[in-house]
């Protein structure tokens, strides 16, 4: 430590540090444009000038580290004469439209120059003008605005790793931009609106829509991922108008994945459900809510009384709150049964009585930075959970090798010190060759024993299991290798879960073999696949549509379809992308639920951190917060305790259920594979769900929609697997599936492994595939 | 895209990068570019310049921002001949600016632009260090010095 003198202040600050950095800690603020506290110091725009003692010159305070004894004045004469001349050549070039401009009342430029600029400007000339970029459907620019601080190509060198954006030419002639067109199309390419100290950078989908300051102010907790992005809403007459990051270290930093940040037009949907409605005879009818109810609770006791109470099932998106999982798991257990899901996505479960509280990350988000190795274990990362794949990116910049055993060759935007790309079916068996490795025995590759030792060596690894390897065959098996490996080399394993809520739903008892708190239930009941496998009489599904929310498609609107009676509780009528309306076509009762961010409620990320919000907008229409409608619909199936006045009480039974249970002391236990699964030949699937089509919201928000391209519509494979099956690009792939067959544009990708077709579910064209791993044969169309 | 770059300039390029360490191979930017000017009759298609960068594992913009900050990079096609007339300091003083005129008239063309017959193209520069005899001009790698509109007349006959 080190003393020196701050206006007058003496303070006691760590060596290396700034001028910058030191005022700030000690509440002195000094104005700045390039600088910004997550990324590389520039000092280019030259407005954090102070005056320091002894040296002739003033000083830029971000590019100056602090020495013993030095005196620092940031406000003294010499001081702002300095930042008002830089403030003067900023202002040379910059337009004055600032009453038309998006980022006014929220500009830093107009802020400083508030405080230091002068009335009049002593140029006259013409301001120069720069050419507008088209970056896609998410930002707007107005480069002229540009001062040419420099944080978004930062931005994008430093913290996304994708460098697009560049200044190029020189002197009066630079300009920052991307040269030759094109669309940003990273995940969190968003963060550069809020970067921007000016107006050259905004928002597109809320262009002109409203000024910062009309804004009501809501905080949120991002409802798409196990992260759980903290947020604010931020709204105008009850209008959502945009979602910015709420800063949390420990969770999102500074940052926002784009698609937390664009997913509110969701909300403002015109396929937003605004009424109760239910089908009679073979009409839908809008109805009163009583009326809804009543012919809901209705339909599901005459179901339970004519063919058994284990012929009633409940399927609820990933993304319900814990609230809403708690009442669904209690409502489900009162009318007698335990088939109650939420791992639509997965098809393997035989593990799910040796698993812990909760699958998730092992300690917080903050130890992903601070490994020492990683592996990823089939896992798309940035196109799931953008921030741990920014997390993990960190970790690769301080040293950590990075490794990957994957289907496809994703591009997860490290130097990779190992990349082990396998087939569906070859999968499992690499990873027996790193646990054999370790082992010592067997004939592992020169790749399997790198990543062990690499691995062993490390003083903290860990292994990340990602949303493929989650959604394979063979999960069960995955699991188990990874946990062994883990026994072996002395790292933990992180399992990354779909939706924002999977942690909650495992503590709420949204699962089939435990209730709430993770009570023990005598006879586990059916889980997600043996719901819709032997289709039930009755179902009760919340926030999910068929086609587009599971991993059989096919068969889960087949379940649906033929069962006596279905509840949906929905927040959309359809998809907006679907050509068929999968939610009028299964249900017989639509109960209109409200998005997470017109209702109060709890999200557990992936790290098992309660993070609870209330509701930043006003419910739209007659639809209503999920917990009050399972709620009322238990009062109306007429089962004890359920007299429930707020969310917040709701949320107190969870946590005392949670305590009498002591979950959170329960450990995962390992299980010990006997053999290893067998091995198929031929061509199989492997499926992603792309990002922007992960749940019912994001698929509602038209920009983000923008993003789709070619790749997520098409049937991609390598060279070689297309030689075999004698496609080129272009050609039209028939894929004829176990229960059906579709047509798809083929693609040449060769990040696909051998003797896969790597295909994009959730989308128009594949919502007749069987499941996401499958066998399947491909001819030309 | 690299495939667009001929084996004589790949081998250029890495008799350069041996001299950068092995991670900084950024810093062969500026060479690489300018052999791969030299081997496409002097100027560099959009193409080119990401052929570079992904030769040298760089992004696209990285070699355009090079390739737009240094003038002597030609980013559309120049004739055979380039009249670099300096434009600086000793030069404006000696009257360059006549120097240009005349090229501009003799020529048909303005300053950044190429004869129809693509065999000058007619650009102004900064200082190239030959101040003691201005106004001067650099035609492609040789300077011709104390410039007159005559002198100008009689050096372009000269020229093929």
């Amino acid at each position: 430590m080190i003393t020196v003198e701050i206006d007058g202040k003496k303070l006691e600050v760590q060596e290396g540090t700034s001028i910058i950095e030191a005022a700030e800690n000690a509440g002195i603020w000094i104005p700045r444009f390039c600088y910004h506290k997550k990324l590389s110091v520039a000092a280019n725009c030259r407005m954090c000038l102070v005056e320091v003692e002894k040296a002739p010159k003033p000083m830029a305070a971000c590019a100056t580290p602090v020495n013993e004894g030095m005196r620092i004045f940031t406000t003294s004469e010499k001081a702002l004469a300095a930042q008002k001349i830089v403030m003067e050549f900023l202002l040379i070039n910059h337009p004055l439209d600032c009453p038309i401009c998006d980022q006014g009342g929220e500009c830093e430029l107009q802020d400083i120059a508030m405080g230091y600029g002068r009335g009049i400007s002593k140029y006259s000339q013409g301001k120069r003008s720069v050419e507008d970029e088209d970056l896609g459907p998410l930002i707007a620019t107005d480069m002229t605005r540009c001062i040419h601080c420099t944080r978004c190509v930062r931005f994008g060198s430093e913290v996304a790793g994708v460098r697009e954006m560049g200044m190029t030419g020189r002197g009066e002639h630079g300009r920052i931009g991307t040269y030759i067109k094109h669309t940003m199309s990273h995940e969190m390419s968003g963060n550069i609106i809020d970067l921007c100290p000016v107006g050259a950078l905004t928002s597109k989908p809320n262009r002109f829509e409203g000024r910062s300051w009309e804004f009501d102010q809501m905080a949120s907790v991002a409802s798409h991922d196990c992260v759980g992005s903290n947020t604010f809403i931020h709204s105008l007459r009850h209008e959502a108008m945009r979602v910015v990051p709420r800063d949390n270290e420990n969770i999102n930093e500074v940052w926002l994945s784009d698609r937390d940040r664009f997913s509110y037009e969701g909300v403002k949907s015109h396929h937003r459900l605004h009424e109760p409605r239910i089908k009679k005879n073979g009409e839908w009818q809008v109805v009163s809510w009583h009326e809804a109810m009543a012919f809901a609770a209705e339909g599901l006791r005459t179901a339970s009384e004519k063919w058994g109470a284990d012929q009633v099932g409940a399927l609820a998106s990933p993304n319900s709150t814990l609230e809403e999982f708690y009442l669904l798991s209690r409502l489900m257990r009162g009318v007698g049964s335990n088939h109650i899901d939420h791992r639509l996505r997965e098809s393997d479960f035989s593990d799910q009585t040796l698993r812990g509280a909760f699958p998730g990350i092992a300690g917080s988000l903050n130890d992903i930075n601070q490994q020492n190795a990683i592996l990823v274990l089939g896992s798309d990362l940035r196109r799931e959970v953008p921030i741990v794949a920014h997390r993990v990116r960190q970790a690769n910049k301080n040293g950590a090798p990075v490794m990957a055993v994957n289907m496809i060759d994703h591009d997860l935007n490290v130097d990779l010190a190992e990349n082990i790309v396998a087939s569906p079916d070859d999968f499992v068996q690499q990873l027996s060759g790193i646990a054999d490795a370790l082992n010592g025995k067997g004939e592992p590759t020169s790749e399997q024993k790198a990543i062990a030792d690499t691995l062993k060596a490390a003083e903290k690894a860990n292994i990340i299991i990602g949303h493929v390897a989650l959604h394979h065959p063979n999960a069960v098996a995955i699991r188990a290798l990874a946990n062994a490996i883990a026994d072996l080399s002395g790292a933990t394993v992180s399992h990354l879960t779909d939706g924002a809520n999977s942690a909650g739903a495992w503590v709420a008892g949204a699962i089939p073999h435990r209730a709430a708190g993770g009570a023990a239930i005598e006879t586990a009941g059916l889980n997600y696949l043996e719901m819709i496998d032997n289709p039930l009489h009755a179902y009760i599904v919340m926030g999910i549509s068929p086609d587009f929310d599971t991993a059989h498609p096919v068969k889960a609107r087949a379940a649906l379809n033929k069962a006596d009676f279905v509840v949906s509780i929905s927040s959309f009528t359809s998809d907006i992308l679907s050509e068929s309306d999968a939610i009028y076509e299964t249900a017989d009762v639509i109960l209109p639920m409200v998005p997470s961010a017109e209702t109060s409620g709890t999200f557990v990320n992936a790290t098992g951190n309660w993070q609870q919000f209330q509701g930043a907008l006003k419910p739209q229409g007659e639809a209503r917060p999920g917990w009050k409608i399972l709620r009322v619909l238990a009062n109306f199936l007429k089962l004890k305790d359920f007299e429930y006045t707020s969310s917040d009480e709701v949320l107190d039974a969870v946590k005392a259920a949670v305590e009498a249970n002591d979950l959170m002391s329960r450990v995962e236990k390992s299980l010990v594979l006997t053999s290893l699964p067998a091995t198929t030949s031929g061509i199989a699937k492997v499926t992603q769900v792309p990002l922007y089509r992960a749940d019912q919201l994001v698929r509602h928000a038209p920009a983000l929609q923008h993003q789709l391209d070619e790749s997520h519509r098409s049937a991609r494979l390598n060279t070689r697997t297309a030689k075999l099956l004698k496609l080129a690009s272009g050609d039209r792939a028939v894929i004829q599936d176990a229960d059906e067959s579709y047509v798809l544009p083929v693609m040449i990708d060769d990040k696909v492994s051998d003797n896969a077709v790597a295909l994009s579910a959730a989308m128009v064209g594949t919502k007749t595939m069987s499941d996401f791993f499958g066998p399947i044969t491909v001819t030309k169309g | 895209m690299t495939e667009l770059l001929s084996k004589e300039v790949k081998a250029e390029i890495d008799r350069w990068l041996k001299k950068y360490p092995e991670d900084q191979k950024r810093s062969a930017l500026l060479p690489a570019l300018r052999f791969t000017q030299e081997a496409n009759d002097n100027w560099l298609s959009e193409d080119l310049v990401k052929a570079v960068a992904e030769y040298l594992d760089q992004p696209h913009i990285a070699a355009f921002e090079v390739a737009t900050f240094y003038h002597m990079y030609n980013l559309k096609p120049v004739g055979r001949y380039q009249l670099n007339v300096c434009g600086s300091i000793s030069c404006k003083l000696c009257d360059c600016k006549g120097i240009v005129d005349h090229l501009k008239q003799k020529l048909d063309i303005n300053v950044g632009d190429t004869t129809k017959d693509g065999k000058f193209t007619l650009k102004e520069v900064g200082c190239l260090a030959a101040c003691v005899n201005a106004p001067m001009m650099q035609i492609n790698k040789d300077y011709h010095e104390n410039l007159t509109p005559e002198r100008v007349d009689s050096i372009l006959e000269t020229l093929e």
